[in-house]
């Protein structure tokens, strides 16, 4: 393991000291997550780590056993002496296990038991994201361990601010923001997670090509199917990296509408390029398939953005389905037929 | 940069304010502000940044937060709607923010 230290020999066994500064093989792995390779397997062994030179008096900080979660703490800790509790969360990183309970109270408490947390600290206190409140209730963790649970800022490169004032978190510290940087890291992984979509629409499209009044014939596909895999690109390419890019900036709040609009980017893009072809019939067949799937593509990012309620997502999805598959369908059929 | 809101009057957040204690757990808890402290106890000022995550009404110890709580994600949704589960995920992982 790269990133530890050495061990200490604590009453509850040895304890590895793990390094606050990453190195090469650490930010290598955090580029392959981002680009999902080898994601679901990104993990650290839960149980007790330290960093600096902690005592029996010193902070516990609590993480999710996903490797880049566990970085992204003990990276913010350096100065610091402090006991890092890592929680088995199936490798998923806190917000996510929060929300599925992976992240939670029985897991911290069961924790506490297995690594014999009592026996290394004197003091009763955890510091847990912010972010696994979802999953954890401080009165039952309370109620069944010995510890109490103090909630920490959302972003662990404020800890060092939060310890300096005593463990309180200015509101900015209380607060989720979905920013451009924030935004653009994640769209290596829209696009990686959303090839399959891409593989099954340029499949349809290229085998529709050849559809054509007279039946079917293969030169068409080789003419029309090329240029179609060309626009099928375009609009993955929009709903997966220009979405994500200008989401405050599209006009409406729900997805799929601001998705509609970079779908007609898409479609201009396409036009200027000389993809749509020259008749009207058919350019407007472009522009709903564009406009459907760029709309739903930009839907399905709601999961990764930091501020989509379900209720909300049901709301749009109940009207914006349908639309999307209608004007799918009707673009696929002029376009088929032209 | 403005705050982003979702869609308005959507969300199922209910507060029974006669339970609230003033604790202000539920503001420590929430990542979108949507309380503030008033007369020793809580309102909510902002609802529709509500994300329904649900860390509120899991750290309200009056019980004086209800929400339906789950994940915001169109992908899970439509997950859950073939598979006839709940809406969620175990789509893996794909970012570091939600599951979904
Ligand atoms: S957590 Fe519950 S009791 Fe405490 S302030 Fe909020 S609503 Fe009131
Ligand atoms: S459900 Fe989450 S976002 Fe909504 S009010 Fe509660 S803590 Fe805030």
């Amino acid at each position: 393991m790269n990133f530890i230290k050495k061990w200490i020999n604590t009453d509850a066994g040895k304890i590895p000291v793990v390094n606050t500064s990453l190195d090469w093989t650490d930010n290598f792995g955090t580029i392959k997550a981002r680009l999902t390779f080898g994601r679901m397997n990104y993990k650290v062994e839960p149980g007790i780590y330290a960093v600096g030179n902690p005592n029996s008096d010193s902070f516990v900080f609590v993480s999710a056993n996903y490797k880049m979660s566990f970085d992204v703490l003990r990276s913010n800790l350096s100065g610091i002496d402090a006991w890092i509790l890592v929680l088995d969360t199936d490798g998923i990183n806190v917000w996510c296990a929060a929300g599925k309970g992976t992240f939670g109270t029985k897991e911290i408490v069961n924790r506490i038991k297995i690594t014999g947390l009592e026996k290394i600290v004197n003091n009763r206190r955890l510091i847990v994201p912010q972010l696994g409140a979802p999953g954890v209730s401080f009165y039952d963790v309370k109620k069944f361990s010995s510890f109490s649970v103090t909630y920490g800022p959302v972003r662990a490169s404020d800890i060092p601010e939060f310890i300096k004032s005593g463990m309180k978190a200015t509101e900015d510290m209380r607060k989720v923001r979905f920013t451009l940087y924030d935004r653009v890291v994640l769209i290596p992984a829209e696009i990686v997670l959303g090839k399959t979509y891409l593989i099954y629409a340029a499949f349809v499209m290229f085998v529709l090509s050849g559809l054509n009044k007279n039946g079917y014939s293969v030169s068409l596909i080789f003419d029309k199917g090329v240029l179609s895999i060309l626009n099928v690109l375009i609009a993955f390419f929009a709903g997966a990296a220009i979405s994500p890019l200008l989401l405050p900036w599209l006009p409406g709040r729900s997805f799929s509408l601001k998705g509609f609009f970079t779908g007609i980017i898409g479609f201009i893009i396409s036009y200027y390029c000389g993809l749509t072809g020259n008749n009207a019939l058919k350019i407007f067949a472009w522009f709903l398939l564009f406009s459907s799937a760029v709309s739903f593509l930009t839907m399905n990012f709601t999961g990764a953005s930091t501020y989509t309620s379900l209720s909300g997502v049901k709301k749009e999805m109940k009207y914006a389905v349908p639309m999307q598959i209608a004007g799918a369908i009707s673009g696929l059929l002029i376009w088929a037929i032209k | 940069m403005k705050e982003q809101i979702y869609l308005n009057n959507v969300v199922t957040l209910e507060l029974d304010i006669d339970k609230c204690n003033g604790c202000m757990m539920c503001m420590t808890v929430c990542p979108h502000h949507v309380f503030e402290s008033k007369n020793k106890k809580v309102e909510i000022i902002n609802k529709d940044a509500c994300m329904e995550c649900g860390a509120c009404e899991k750290n309200c110890a009056a019980k004086a937060i209800t929400v339906r709580s789950g994940v915001g994600c169109a992908a899970g949704i439509i997950k859950g709607t073939l598979s006839g589960t709940e809406p969620c995920c175990g789509c893996g992982e794909k970012n570091k923010n939600k599951c979904c």
